[in-house]
């Protein structure tokens, strides 16, 4: 059985035909081609897929289209303007050299851009420990990298999010 | 892999919902966050024709916070739970374990009521639920019940739910002013299934002596268990390290367990962490008692007041 759905990715609003099956993860990359969002294990561990789905990280192998109509779905290719530079995550990805073949870099930045989005809207954030970003990165998985530099990379950013200089070191476990 | 063919229907309310999962029989399965039974359906390992969509129920989305119980909707997300200023003020216990569940993104769909009604024995939440006396309210074709959170698991993912019913809530029991509850767990890396873990409640007398004091452990049998003889030797002394030693040192050579031999850890070896996760739990659970009893704020409010929040 299809139906045909609405779904809001990226500010665009798309028309599309699917099976109550199919995941988003599959809607994204087949039906509308966007294969910025990747799959890797589709089972809900590696963290490739994920989406952000009203501003919130989700696997989007976990999801199916149908569910999310009428929901706002950020995928990496809505995270810059096409026309404007990198998002900063992007960019501090790019200086610190935290991705090799790229596989499971959509993720986690997406991943992370809700960690600094919810730094932002806080009055008196704390900047995140290195300890803290490992956690938070934990569900995300990497065979290149050694997770080193976008540890790195993220707490850079967080650190700034949070509106502490990222080059002054604070904390025990801050290198 | 990806999910067999499916129908994914969308009840207008509770009520509905257990209707069409009573028409569906055994072919049917009520979906919530899905964070543990979509990578079922897309290794395969369950193959339900209908899939009953909880999502749209926002009226199961509700967190009430009473003068004497927390009562979470069943479809409160995980990350909702761990981070309402109220509850982490009120049952600091119950942010402590959801920050062991999963991951950040699991943890933004995951959801009580599914994480409860799936009764894995690793999980954090039936663990705490049991430990801090919950109750969890089903909702079915012969209308509601209310069962306790012990009673819920009647072994390894299994439940006492009838068919078409349905977990609609878990109403936690707040601490009274004497008592503290702690949370401990072992486990890979952040976010893996936990090998051991340990939730325990303490509650003081007058003196500072124990008064009442529950253990119980999770991940080291089909279901959560509770370890009434480890809870016994803290009763009548004030709460310190050997005690806890005593009552780690019962729940590892207790025959209650029955620790799942598995790749990361031997039963052996189990039973250590075992006694490890609850000294770890019950000297948190002290701590937090202590503090209530003199007034003073807990190390959440404390977090709270330095962050400024
Ligand atoms: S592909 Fe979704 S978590 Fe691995
Ligand atoms: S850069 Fe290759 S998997 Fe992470």
């Amino acid at each position: 059985m299809t139906r045909s759905i609405e779904l809001r990715v990226n500010g665009t609003t798309h028309r599309v035909e699917v099976e109550d099956r199919r995941l988003l993860s599959d809607c994204l990359r087949h039906d509308l081609g966007l294969r910025g969002t990747r799959v890797g294990c589709e089972h809900g561990v590696c963290g490739a897929c994920t989406v952000r789905l009203d501003g919130q990280a989700v696997r989007s192998c976990l999801l199916f289209a149908v569910q999310v109509e009428g929901q706002e779905i950020q995928t990496v290719e809505g995270l810059a303007d096409p026309e404007g530079p990198l998002h900063p995550l992007q960019e501090a990805f790019h200086r610190h050299g935290a991705l090799q073949c790229g596989y499971c870099t959509p993720g986690f930045l997406l991943t992370a851009a809700q960690l600094l989005d919810e730094l932002r809207a806080e009055p008196n954030p704390e900047p995140p420990s290195e300890e803290e970003i490992r956690v938070l990165l934990a569900g995300n998985l990497c065979r290149c990298t050694g997770y080193g530099p976008i540890v790195r990379a993220v707490l850079e950013q967080a650190t700034c999010a949070a509106g502490a200089d990222p080059t002054e070191p604070s904390g025990e476990d801050r290198r | 892999m990806k999910p067999p063919p499916l129908r994914l229907l969308r009840p207008a309310s509770p009520t509905e919902a257990c209707a069409l999962l009573a028409e569906a029989g055994d072919a049917g399965r009520a979906l919530a966050g899905g964070q543990s039974l979509v990578p079922l359906l897309n290794l395969r390992l369950a193959a339900p024709e209908v899939l009953v969509d909880l999502n749209p129920l926002t009226e199961l989305a509700t967190l009430a916070c009473g003068t004497g119980a927390l009562r979470v909707g069943a479809m409160v997300r995980q990350r909702t739970l761990e981070r309402d200023p109220l509850v982490r003020r009120r049952l600091p216990a119950l942010p402590a374990a959801l920050a062991h569940v999963g991951h950040l993104a699991t943890r933004n769909r995951g959801t009580i009521g599914g994480s409860l009604a799936h009764a894995d024995p690793a999980a954090e939440l039936p663990l705490v639920a049991v430990a801090l006396g919950a109750t969890v309210e089903l909702l079915g074709p012969k209308g509601p019940r209310e069962v306790p959170a012990a009673e819920l698991a009647t072994g390894f993912l299994s439940t006492c739910l009838e068919p078409g019913e349905l977990l609609v809530a878990c109403t936690f029991p707040l601490l009274g002013p004497t008592e503290g509850a702690g949370f401990a767990e072992a486990a890979p890396r952040a976010g893996d299934f936990a090998l051991a873990a340990a939730c325990c409640r303490l509650g003081l007398d007058p003196e500072g002596r124990v008064a009442a004091a529950t253990v119980a452990v999770g991940a080291l049998g089909p279901t959560v268990q509770v370890v009434p003889e480890a809870a016994q030797v803290l009763l009548g002394s004030p709460p310190g390290p050997a005690r806890f030693a005593e009552a780690g040192a019962l729940v590892g050579a207790s025959d209650r367990l029955d620790p799942p031999a598995s790749l990361h850890a031997s039963p052996p070896y189990r039973r250590h962490l075992a006694r490890l996760v609850v000294e770890e739990a019950l000297a948190e659970a002290a701590r937090a008692a202590q503090a209530a009893r003199n007034g003073s704020p807990s190390r959440e409010d404390r977090r709270e007041e330095e962050h400024g929040a």
